[in-house]
């Protein structure tokens, strides 16, 4: 993909948090730049989902800076999301929740997200994938420059897994947003993901993935479309955690 | 029953009551805050016990007194000390005995204890319609005003307080409305039964709502049904208001319930 000069939309210096003398975050440097793709991979615990709500202002963070664009303009998606069972919503309804906006433009991200029929349909009857897309349809409503996606493929399987990274990487390429995600697995990354950042408290390290899973084995399971979105992030461990102390060995494996 | 002044002042106090309840109610019901509104209810006793020994008005000592609980139990629930439904059960029987034995000592007034605790039509004044319908008014103004805001906030705390939602300002106008909600509404259906008047009409709107706003509407007119064929009854034999009003409120949950199984029973195959 041609870029023009990238725009840091976030980016940290040495972010700490301190939360009831647990130290959860450690030091981040992250950024995220218009067009980029960012995946935070990491661990259960490792503070993926704590640093995604200290860049979103929503927990202050103990130690460093922040500094967002000026323009920044942050659509979210969480990672739980459940409507209470008693209260009757319409797919439709959540869109035009915050905001106030035409019906024409509801119409128009549920479109881009793939769920136009699923307009008038209570929230309780969406599957997981169905949900992400509501999710992502109301984020965008919000003409985002960033998007920050907090497992969006979480209770979605394979094969739709493998959509919903399409249709994040159609969001990038139509809107030319800058994209951060959150993904618990540590394997399965967005190959079309411009750097993965390994968090565990503090960033292990980052970098590329590797730009198409080609095992034929991969290919034949999940078919040949799960295998040009999806990609094994293979990465060279150079420490281990001790402790909370990061002890250096050589190139032996997290225990995550 | 109609021509009787005192049957039409709760009449007009109890609708105006069930009106304002309905979307306080159905919030409590999607937050599921029952037992925090029970436990706001609970500390109403000790509110009137201050009003009169202060020589305020009792209204005002109630809103006072479950406004100074509700923000005691949120306090108390961000520090997760104890499980919440811990936590509400001690405050909500420890006001409840504060209030009654404040009420014991306080020997010089008397406290007509059982028109507090199960609602008295008959004590209502035409001081207490006033307050239903202008303060009911200003209630219903707030929550119009909060509505938006409050729903993003009970859909998902975290996604409306990141889209923009001050969501911890809307939630203590939330608790100004609870709190005065049950102060006006204590005399017609007392304080052990309060809640009943807050979440059983918006739980028999709930099946058949298609939107939150229709749910409000479906909920004001159970409460408007509950309260009219309760305080019938209450004035045809001479039961107490309170249960008679939540009997009523009850059997038409149990109508919501029944009415759709059967219809689906009676199609034919």
């Amino acid at each position: 993909m041609l870029k023009t000069p990238d725009k840091t939309l976030i980016s940290t210096k040495g972010v700490c948090l301190t939360l009831n003398g647990r130290e959860i975050l450690d030091g981040i440097d992250i950024s995220v730049d218009e067009g980029e793709i960012v995946t935070i991979v990491g661990p259960n615990g490792a503070g993926k989902s704590t640093l995604v709500r200290v860049l979103l202002g929503l927990v202050p963070q103990s130690g460093g800076t922040i500094e967002r664009a000026r323009d920044l303009r942050v659509g979210y998606v969480p990672q739980r999301f459940a409507v209470p069972d008693t209260l009757p919503l319409t797919v439709d309804r959540l869109l035009s929740l915050t905001m106030r906006c035409k019906p024409a433009e509801r119409e128009q991200v549920l479109e881009e997200t793939g769920i136009g029929h699923l307009r008038a349909s209570p929230m309780a009857d969406l599957s997981g994938g169905e949900l992400q897309r509501a999710l992502i349809a109301k984020a965008l409503l919000r003409r985002p420059n960033l998007l920050v996606l907090d497992e969006p493929v979480q209770g979605v399987d394979f094969i739709g897994e493998a959509r919903l990274y399409r249709m994040i990487g159609d969001i990038r390429r139509d809107r030319g947003c800058g994209i951060l995600m959150v993904s618990h697995d540590l394997h399965m990354v967005m190959a079309e993901s411009d750097r993965v950042v390994c968090l565990n408290s503090h960033v292990c390290c980052e970098g590329k993935p590797s730009s198409v899973q080609a095992d034929p084995e991969f290919a034949r399971m999940f078919g040949p479309e799960a295998a040009r979105v999806m990609a094994i992030y293979s990465h060279d461990h150079d420490h281990t955690h001790e402790g909370g102390h990061v002890c250096p060995t050589d190139g032996h494996d997290h225990k995550h | 029953m109609w021509s009787e002044p005192f049957f039409l002042r709760a009449l007009l106090a109890g609708v105006g009551i069930a009106v304002v309840a309905a979307p306080i109610g159905c919030f409590v019901v999607w937050r599921r805050m029952a037992y925090f509104g029970e436990s706001l209810a609970h500390s109403g006793l000790l509110g009137v016990a201050i009003g009169l020994f202060f020589g305020i008005d009792t209204t005002i000592g109630v809103v006072a007194t479950c406004l100074a609980m509700a923000v005691m139990l949120a306090t108390l629930q961000r520090q997760r000390i104890l499980a919440n439904d811990t936590l509400l059960g001690i405050l909500s029987h420890g006001s409840l005995a504060l209030g009654l034995i404040v009420a014991s000592i306080m020997t010089w007034v008397r406290f007509d204890l059982t028109a507090l605790l199960f609602g008295d039509i008959l004590t209502v004044s035409e001081a207490d319609i006033a307050w239903v319908w202008l303060g009911g008014a200003a209630a219903l103004g707030l929550m119009a005003w909060l509505w938006r805001d409050l729903l993003a906030a009970t859909v998902h705390e975290e996604l409306a307080q990141a889209e923009g939602v001050p969501v911890r300002l809307v939630e203590i106008g939330f608790m100004l409305l609870i709190a005065f909600t049950i102060a006006i509404a204590m005399k017609i259906v007392g304080i052990l039964l309060m809640t009943a008047l807050l979440i059983i009409p918006a739980a028999a709107a709930r099946k058949v709502a298609p939107s939150p706003e229709v749910m409000v509407l479906i909920a004001a007119l159970n409460g408007v049904a509950a309260v009219v064929g309760g305080l019938m009854l209450s004035a045809q034999w001479d039961t107490p208001s309170g249960p008679s009003i939540v009997i009523m409120a009850c059997l038409i949950f149990v109508i919501t319930l029944v009415v759709p199984a059967v219809l689906r029973l009676l199609r034919p195959a």
